[in-house]
């Protein structure tokens, strides 16, 4: 099953709707809590990080039996230094973003916490794709 | 608890449903459907609040009732009234009155449900190492809602006993001399309580021997009064209660035993606002959450008789009258009785049902969830709830579990050639259009 969420850019009003509007499906497949509250955590994070750095993008979603993978999408201007970015703490956030209570530089690093396989294509001044692997196995 | 078969406490009466769709519209697990120009409640998904009979214009739905006389198979009777009951009354009618009055209809002993606030301070009963924020599980259907609905959330029910079931635990100790098989009668302000009393293997069921409902214990006791002009007043067979005990059943109630940033929040759609939030928040900086699916809390309960902010008001003036620790006696009283709660001071953890779910096997849900998927793309989104179920989404998911079919849409069934011009002046020529393109396609 494919499921697909447009993600504007700085509209930070409707940060997690998308996620949320996933995680309601989520439940529908009765899926153990803890497995959607990962997925629902690491969806968060990126879409945030879709709002807050980029020029807006999409997330696309696809479920089967045994995985869930989920693709995000952005329209650049592409992440400078991966490595950076992955690191906790590291925060390119402005003024604005901190004040709203994001930018704290913990985006990727829960994302990857989260989910059981990521990777991320990006460069600077391109897009930004990162897919997201999850595994339906029981947990609790 | 998830293969619990939960009882519930709310019926239809058939006889004077009109199958007018408020009730279907408002339950807040979307548990009604009409089937047969009837109401039909999901025994898997209602959660017993009672919205659907606050909502009900045909007085359709009632809440069970067990008859009083069941008081006749006990020589020691009894009573654990919550300080909602006593609020029902005028001020003209003193709480002793009331307790006279109760111990001249039948009961041998009355304890004060929030007394058992006061008893698990003295025994500093503790919440353990709970998922933070702290949700109270002192409001049954919240609790219910929770377990249904927002299955991420279990873990972080409370699980230290609700003080009525403590004040039940206390009274049986400290009678067990007088008898070994005491009736220890709960009144109820709402249908959610019974429902969790009547669940087989619950705690209230093994603690409560009958469960009487507010309304009729105020219409015996007001008959009552009403037939005597003198009437003795009683008291309780324990202390009344502290003054922060009194208010627990109100909003905020709670809070004061609660340490850090707390929250109270009121009415089933607040809370289901809430608790949406909450399943998504990784974290948050609340430690306790108290949650209730009546307005103004138990003051508001589907069984209530007065209204809930005269109701609460009496209660909160009433409070301040009583202490803020119990005297020393009671507290000696309360420590005699320890033993009775070493065994078990905490519930069991709460588990999560599957009642929300399309399909127990995984796969079977997934094509389930793209028959959804498909159906809605078909379907007006209107909500009008002429097919029997409350919105377009629900529809397509009863059809997708084989329990409706495409052909209840009424609106799909209008839209032929003779009757689209009377369609169109409803709903536009243009979402006509789109409609019938759709069509086309699938």
């Amino acid at each position: 099953m494919h499921q697909e969420y447009t993600v504007p850019a700085q509209d930070f009003s409707v940060a997690g709707v998308a996620s949320s509007n996933f995680k309601r499906l989520l439940k529908q497949l009765n899926l153990p809590p803890k497995v959607i509250k990962r997925i629902t955590v690491a969806v968060f994070e990126a879409e945030v990080n879709v709002i807050a750095h980029s020029y807006g993008g999409k997330i696309v979603c696809e479920l089967s039996e045994n995985t869930i993978t989920v693709e995000v999408i952005d329209t650049g201007p592409g992440i400078p230094n991966l490595d950076l970015a992955m690191k906790e703490g590291w925060s390119t956030a402005t003024e604005e973003i901190l004040e709203l209570g994001y930018g704290a530089g913990m985006g990727l690093p829960n994302i990857k916490k989260s989910c059981d396989r990521l990777s991320i294509k990006t460069q600077a001044g391109g897009h930004t794709h990162i897919t997201m692997g999850f595994d339906l196995k029981e947990e609790s | 608890m998830s293969d619990q078969i939960f009882h519930h406490a709310i019926r239809v009466i058939t006889s004077s449903c009109k199958g007018c769709t408020h009730c279907m519209k408002r339950c807040p697990t979307q548990a009604i459907r009409i089937h047969h120009g009837k109401a039909e409640i999901s025994g898997e998904l209602c959660i017993d609040c009672g919205q659907c009979m606050a909502v009900c214009p045909n007085d359709a739905i009632k809440v069970e009732q067990d008859p009083f006389d069941q008081l006749e198979d006990y020589l020691v009777r009894v009573a654990i009234i919550p300080a909602v009951f006593l609020a029902q009354f005028p001020d003209t009618i003193t709480f002793g009155e009331v307790l006279g009055a109760l111990y001249a209809i039948g009961f041998t002993h009355i304890y004060l449900a929030e007394t058992g606030v006061d008893i698990l301070d003295v025994l500093e009963a503790e919440e353990g190492t709970p998922e933070l924020p702290l949700i109270s599980n002192f409001c049954p259907a919240v609790q219910r809602l929770t377990q249904i609905r927002f299955p991420l959330l279990v873990d972080n029910l409370s699980r230290l006993r609700p003080p009525a079931q403590v004040a039940a635990i206390f009274a049986r100790s400290e009678l067990a001399e007088l008898s070994a098989n005491p009736g220890i009668f709960y009144f109820t302000p709402c249908a959610a309580k019974i429902a969790q009393f009547k669940t087989e293997g619950s705690e209230e069921n093994r603690l409560f021997d009958g469960i009487i409902n507010i309304d009729t214990a105020y219409n015996l006791v007001s008959t009552y009064l009403a037939k005597h002009d003198q009437v003795q007043e009683g008291s309780f067979t324990f202390a009344m209660c502290t003054k922060q005990a009194l208010l627990w059943s109100l909003v905020k109630g709670q809070i004061p035993s609660h340490d850090g940033r707390t929250l109270a929040v009121d009415e089933m759609h607040n809370v289901i606002e809430f608790l949406e939030i909450l399943e998504e928040e990784e974290q948050t900086n609340l430690q306790f959450l108290e949650l209730e699916a009546c307005a103004e809390g138990c003051v508001g309960g589907i069984l209530t008789v007065r209204n809930r902010f005269l109701a609460s008001e009496r209660l909160k003036h009433y409070s301040q009258q009583l202490p803020e620790v119990l005297d020393e006696p009671f507290v000696n009283r309360i420590r005699s009785q320890a033993e009775a709660f070493r065994e078990n001071p905490m519930l069991p953890p709460f588990k999560a049902t599957t009642a929300m779910g399309l399909d127990a096997d995984r796969s079977r849900a997934l094509y389930k969830l793209q028959k959804v998927t498909d159906i809605l793309k078909v379907l007006p989104g209107i909500d009008c709830g002429l097919c029997g179920s409350p919105t377009c989404k629900s529809l397509a998911e009863d059809i997708a579990r084989n329990q409706a079919s495409l052909k209840q849409c009424v609106v799909l069934k209008l839209r032929n050639a003779q009757t689209a011009p009377s369609l169109s002046r409803i709903w536009g020529d243009k979402a006509r259009a789109e409609d019938v393109s759709k069509d086309d396609r699938g």
